[in-house]
């Protein structure tokens, strides 16, 4: 929210010169999203301090009157007053832009040569990646330093907030300065305030054209200034690189830390078990094409499927569809039913899987409903086949019961087929630190003598055989990601 | 002619064209009752002669006449059904339906008809038609009893069409005008002597005739299977005929019942498990009187519809849509219930459960499959206690749904199989059924409670993701509407309007009681896993629950809530709370501190993020402000300014000087409900609502009841749970309203939340209208939680007065009478699902959006 910088050179009240804003008169900026102030707390020929001061108005933000369409992204009890954030480079283009773009009728040689500047920034939140802070602005000529808050000094065992203040020390042109401010604040605070547009690509390559391409950091700064926004990403890398290097860097692996992002609001459904496990997915030491592991047990789900013969074939959490699209297709079977609790992820089925444009024979042996695996289900009774896959690990293990015997007792199809993860696999994640589950929602994860166990509970609770087997790579220890049972009903 | 029908039944009126049927139908029938095929023709033609569309036009009349046969209105077919094949329709319609099926002949003279058809302006058919129709009709008429049409009738010319009169007659198994009481006795198997003990036991007496009677007139039931196997089968069979005669009890047939029957009129049958034994005791009787057994017992009905229809009484028992319709399936059903076709391992049939699934609202009391202990479920009671095999001779009393047994006085049969134990198990699995789509739930509170579709299925996500096992919710809280926006400048709440509410709806006694900033958490507890077991239906162990507003585990760490339990255990044994409730389990209204044990997310994630960014940066803000006035350089004439941009920087020092106190306020706010727990010693527990106990449901007494009860066995004995401070108002008296006004400038003024102010009694009413059970008037420092910190600069606090309750407070009624009925369901005994559906609504009221801060 508050932002100076220091020029000590005699005459230092230049600044007043470069940053085309009278030491001696503050101002006030309005702006869509409240007001910018830009004042000098000092102004001698020795030292000068310009600050701009930004005052965004919290109950406007709260009511979604800015922030374009973004209603509820921002709630009354909220940091973006207080942080560095989109705003701020909002600020600057908008407040210093004549300096940015680097023209000085007053002071051209002032404007054209590097400067021994200070910038002092308050909160800007960048998590726990103080690292980050030093390979970021280092390559640029900065020396960084920061200090760090910690949540509430009366519980210091809630930890350390997210927000430095941070001083960089360089001798840089102004305009230059400016324009890393612009494109590294929100790359470290990532929530933008308005919808990112095509142009955002343009903003970028007016603002960090000639420095971002040769930072060694390139791809992170890109990747993060889009918050990974992959087709925003692909198209700035092209023009920032050339075509191949581009394609390489969007495919990339998703780092770690966002896995942090996606357990960040409890309140938001989880992301798709995809994205999590992709994210908790061990990187391969070479760059060897791998299979996901994803594909893999989907591929082993649907082959049990085609094994046991069954023309009725209900997914029981569907989700979004991904094992529906490959069962689509199977001739054998003639009857399909995708099943999830949430109203969203089926919405989200029906038009990934395109039904509409789909053969009539295809698009009529599918029906999506909501339903929930802890109620008995009449819906469910007369099907050859239910697949359960990573689903019961989203269940509180008190509520197992009650998923028993709605499968296995009421619907009891003459096949089940349930995966889920294996824990003692989870060593293999660098991501996930001693007992730590693979996705914020998963309430257990079994081992393999676990899950062993609980599936000869139910054979013997509910009249079925079970065939175990597992899927993924097999560690050094024997062990691999996932578990599959498909259960054969007796008699 | 007198035509007889059912009340219930499915007729086909069969004819030629111009025969008169519709108007005969027009004559008999209500307009609503008559479906004819003319009628649909042009329903979907615009044209009735329009034969080419026959087809569909039948499809829509059948499919209008299954919605009518589903909810027991008796349909007529107007059409000339001459051929087989739409005859055939009519019958599996009524066969689908189990409902009678009624054939009215119209045999008219074709010359009559002739004329009839030469007179009709509109459509004449041609000669050949008419004699055709002629013809089918002589032809059929013989055949259709043996077609499968229960009643017909031939009206024979047009005199006597004219003459016809149609009497409905009451189903056999209507017997609804009969309230009891009454007492069903399960399966006697000629076991008289614990028949009598038992009608002794229930306090009948056999008068001077030898005929039990009881003396304030209440009837027996029996449930059929009255011999085989027991000791004294023609005795029972003396007793009870004669019950029946003398209009002291009601029978209905059981599955050996009917083969005695097929013995007595000849048939053959096996003579076994018992029925040798009932034949050989017949043998010994008069002939007369195996005469008389044989007419009693083949003039038994399958089943009966009584009380208003709220208790229906079968052998095997009978499911919702069997009930009060008559067909060989549904007696099938009663005498044998439905078996899969396989066998166990005892040679016996598999039985189908149809008990899990019952969601009627007739009680249904059947016996047919002995238990150890009477099998009651979702309001069906299976009471064949298996006297015969040395088990014990059941009564269940209606409508006191108490049970009444006597033990047998031997095993006079050994059983093929052991009689089955009580299970294990539960089985009172909730259904998709009962939570899907939308919903109407009928409370005590308010008449009907509609949830629309989009509310029950996003409560679905919500109950199956991260609610307890329900067999705990038997309550979840309402949503609380705040007191009216302030007029009071300054302040966004204050009690001047929490007052008014009541004073204008006419209350004069509120009730404020402290608002402890916590968590909701309601708590059951269990004296003991038994009763864990029996009364809730929870078998995994646990003895109790803590549970949030939305049905969650309020601790995630098991050992945590054990321990909490634990405690309250022994301070409830402690203060007699058992003894003096006498009852094994409790529900409790509580609020749970600190906050911060359920909040630490929510606090680590933003209040706290908020309050040190803000603290920090305002700070350097200030500095940074301060630095820029006071430096002598600051001469610029603002106004001599050139452009609106110039600023005063005096008053923007003010301003964020007024903002940062603004956060410390803030900081202060959250800290104030924040401590560290490192041991259930640092939990306190302020229990509000004393729900339920046993037989009680405590929402018929005062809120100052409440509070003294909870305190004086609740609290001082461990610090944990503690006593909610609270103040008695009189809204008319100022000086009263003034010292409650006090209390609550006291309270928020030390860092408390506020009060919620209740009216005296639990549930208020103004002209039979629910008022607000309670509003709540938060502390103007704790708002800066909810409304952002600086909410109290006049020009935000301005903005933030434009608020509208009225959503709110619908919501919070409607959560209310469903909180409350939930319990009353549940003290009643009522069935899991119906308990279910009340929390359920409520956590489906919760999804709707409403202002999240009020």
């Amino acid at each position: 929210m508050l932002l100076t910088i220091t020029y000590r050179e005699k005459p230092a009240t230049d600044l007043g010169y470069l940053l085309h804003k009278h030491p001696a008169r503050p101002q006030v900026f309005e702006q869509s999203f409240g007001k910018v102030y830009v004042f000098y707390p000092k102004a001698e020929p020795e030292e000068c301090t310009a600050a701009m001061l930004l005052d965004v108005n919290p109950i406007d933000l709260a009511r979604g009157k800015v922030g374009s369409g973004f209603g509820g992204l921002f709630d009354y009890i909220n940091d973006r007053p207080y942080a560095a954030s989109s705003f701020l480079s909002t600020a600057l283009a908008r407040v210093y832009g004549s300096a940015m773009s680097g023209s000085c009728k007053d002071r051209p040689e002032l404007a054209a040569k590097p400067l021994p500047l200070e910038v002092h920034l308050t909160n800007l939140p960048c998590r726990s990646e103080t690292d980050k802070l030093k390979q970021i602005f280092e390559p640029l000529g900065y020396a960084v330093s920061y200090v760090e808050h910690g949540l509430d000094e009366r519980f210091p065992n809630w930890g350390m907030s997210d927000y430095v203040d941070l001083t960089l020390k360089g001798t840089v042109r102004l305009a230059d300065l400016l324009n890393h401010l612009y494109v590294l604040i929100p790359v470290f605070d990532r929530q933008k305030h308005y919808w990112m547009g095509e142009d955002e690509v343009d903003k970028l390559l007016t603002h960090g054209g000639d420095w971002l391409k040769t930072h060694p950091e390139m791809r992170w700064i890109t990747r993060r200034y889009f918050n990974r926004k992959k087709s925003y990403v692909g198209s700035a890398l092209r023009q920032l690189v050339s075509e191949e290097e581009a394609e390489t860097g969007i495919t990339e692996e998703p780092e770690a830390d966002t896995l942090v992002a996606d357990t960040g609001d409890l309140d938001v459904p989880p992301a798709s078990e995809q994205t999590a496990e992709a994210v908790a997915e061990p990187i391969p030491e070479k760059k060897a094409r791998r299979k996901p592991l994803n594909d893999q047990r989907l591929d082993a789900v649907v082959q049990a499927v085609r094994d046991c013969g069954a023309a009725s074939v209900a997914d029981l959490g569907c989700g979004e569809g991904q094992l529906l699209r490959r069962l689509l297709p199977e001739m054998q079977i003639t009857r399909l039913v995708g099943m999830d609790v949430s109203t969203v992820a089926l919405a989200r089925a029906e038009s990934r899987l395109k039904l509409e444009r789909k053969a009539e024979l295809i698009r009529n042996k599918l029906t999506l409903f909501q339903g929930a695996l802890t109620y008995r289900d009449q819906r469910l009774e007369s099907f050859d086949c239910a697949c359960v896959v990573e689903v019961v690990e989203h269940m509180d293990p008190d509520r197992l019961p009650a998923f028993a015997r709605t499968v296995f007792l009421h619907a009891a199809p003459k096949t089940v087929i349930l995966t889920t993860p294996n824990r003692s696999y989870n060593k293999n994640y660098e991501a996930l630190t001693e007992g730590k589950l693979r996705h914020p929602d998963h309430r257990f994860e079994w081992s393999k003598e676990e899950f062993t166990a609980w599936a000869e509970a139910i054979c013997r609770d509910y009249g079925y055989n079970v065939r175990l087997s597992w899927i993924g790579e097999t560690d050094a220890d024997g062990q691999q990601p996932t578990q599959m049972g498909v259960f054969t009903k007796c008699g | 002619m007198r035509i007889e029908i059912p009340e219930f039944c499915l007729v086909a009126l069969v004819g030629a064209t111009s025969c008169g049927k519709s108007s005969f139908a027009a004559k008999h029938f209500k307009p609503t009752e008559v479906l004819s095929s003319d009628f649909f023709r042009g329903l979907v033609s615009d044209d009735e002669n329009n034969q080419e569309c026959s087809s569909a036009a039948f499809d829509a009349l059948y499919y209008v006449a299954k919605k009518r046969l589903d909810a027991m209105k008796l349909t007529v077919i107007d059409a000339t059904h001459l051929q087989e094949n739409a005859r055939k329709q009519v019958l599996n319609m009524a066969r689908e339906q189990n409902c009678h099926s009624v054939a009215i002949v119209f045999n008219i003279p074709e010359s009559i008809l002739r004329q009839r058809n030469a007179a009709r302006p509109e459509r004449q058919l041609p000669e050949h038609v008419i004699r055709r129709h002629c013809n089918d009709l002589r032809r059929c008429i013989r055949g259709l009893k043996k077609e499968g049409f229960r009643f017909v009738y031939v009206l024979n010319g047009v005199d006597e069409v004219d003459s016809a009169e149609i009497v409905r007659t009451k189903m056999w198994n209507d017997k609804r005008e009969e309230h009891g009481p009454f007492d069903i006795i399960g399966d006697v198997h000629g076991c008289c002597d614990e028949l009598t003990e038992l009608l002794a036991k229930l306090g009948y007496a056999p008068n001077e005739t030898g005929l039990w009677k009881h003396p304030e007139g209440r009837k027996a039931v029996f449930l059929g299977d009255l011999c085989d196997r027991g000791p004294r089968n023609t005795d029972t069979l003396k007793l009870v005929m004669a019950m029946v005669e003398g209009g002291t009890a009601l029978c209905v047939p059981g599955n050996h019942d009917v083969k005695l029957v097929k013995l007595l009129l000849g048939k053959k049958v096996q003579r076994t498990h018992g029925l040798e034994k009932t034949e050989e005791e017949l043998l010994a009787e008069s002939e007369e009187f195996r005469e008389k057994v044989k007419t009693f017992l083949d003039g038994l009905v399958s089943h009966y519809m009584l009380d208003g229809g709220k208790l229906a009484v079968a052998h095997a028992g009978i499911k919702e849509h069997y009930q009060g319709r008559g067909s060989m399936r549904i007696r099938d059903f009663c005498l044998y219930g439905e078996t899969t076709g396989e066998t166990d391992e005892y040679g016996l049939p598999v039985r189908l459960d149809w008990t899990s699934e019952y969601r009627g609202r007739a009680l249904v009391a059947y016996g047919h499959i002995p238990h150890v202990e009477p099998e009651i479920l979702n309001n069906t009671y299976g009471i064949d206690t298996g006297c015969v095999f040395g088990g014990k001779l059941t009564a269940l009393r209606y409508p006191e749904r108490v049970l009444v047994s006597v033990p047998a006085k031997a095993v006079y049969y050994e059983p093929a199989r052991p009689l089955i134990p009580e299970a294990v198990e539960t089985n009172d699995d909730l259904s998709l059924r009962d939570v899907h789509g939308r919903m109407h739930v009928q409370t005590r509170l308010m008449p009907v409670i509609d949830i629309r579709e989009a509310q029950t299925a996003a409560a679905l996500e919500v109950m199956s993701r991260f609610a307890a096992d329900p067999h705990w919710l038997i309550y979840l809280p309402p949503t609380m509407s705040p007191c009216e926006t302030a007029e009071k400048e300054d302040y966004l709440e204050y009690p001047d309007e929490a007052f008014a509410y009541y004073r204008k709806n006419g209350i004069a006694t509120v009730v404020c009681e402290k608002k402890h900033m916590g968590s909701r958490c309601v708590i059951v507890l269990c004296r003991n896993r038994e009763t864990a077991k029996q009364r809730f239906g929870v078998a995994d162990g646990t003895r109790g629950i803590l549970y949030t507003r939305t049905g969650r585990h309020f601790f995630l760490d098991e050992s945590m809530e054990g321990i909490v339990l634990d405690r309250l255990d022994r301070v409830l044994t402690a203060s007699n709370f058992w003894t003096d409730f006498k009852t094994d389990w409790v529900c409790l209204d509580t609020e749970l501190m600190p906050w911060s044990e359920k909040a630490q997310t929510l606090l680590q994630r933003q209040y706290a993020p908020v309050g040190i960014a803000g603290r920090s940066g305002l700070h350097q803000v200030v500095a940074a402000l301060e630095s820029a006035c006071g430096r002598n350089a600051l001469h610029f004439q603002v106004d001599a300014a050139t452009s609106g941009q110039n600023v005063d920087l005096s008053a923007v020092l003010d301003d964020f000087k007024y903002r940062e106190d603004c956060l410390g306020r803030y900081t202060d706010a959250y800290r104030a409900y924040c401590w560290n727990v490192d041991s259930p010693d640092d939990l306190r527990i302020a229990p509000f609502h004393l729900l339920a106990v046993e037989g009680q449901v405590f929402t018929d007494r005062a809120h100052v009841w409440h509070m003294e009860t909870i305190r004086k066995y609740m609290t001082g004995i461990d610090p944990v749970f503690m006593a909610t401070e609270y103040r008695v108002v009189d809204v008319n008296d100022p000086a009263s309203v003034q010292a409650g006004t006090d209390w609550w400038l006291a309270l928020t003024g030390s860092g408390g939340e506020g009060m919620v102010v209740k009216p005296e009694t639990y549930t208020a009413l103004r002209d039979g209208e629910l008022l607000q059970p309670a509003v709540k008037c938060r502390g103007r420092e704790y708002l800066r939680i909810i409304y952002s910190p600086e909410y109290t600069k006049p020009e935000h606090l301005q903005r933030l007065k434009k608020r509208s309750l009225s959503r709110k407070r619908q919501l919070a009624l409607r959560e209310f009478a469903l909180g409350v009925e939930g319990l009353e369901r549940f003290v009643a005994k009522d069935s899991l699902y119906r308990v279910h559906q009340c929390a359920f609504g409520v956590l489906a009221f919760e999804s709707e959006p409403v202002d999240p801060r009020l």
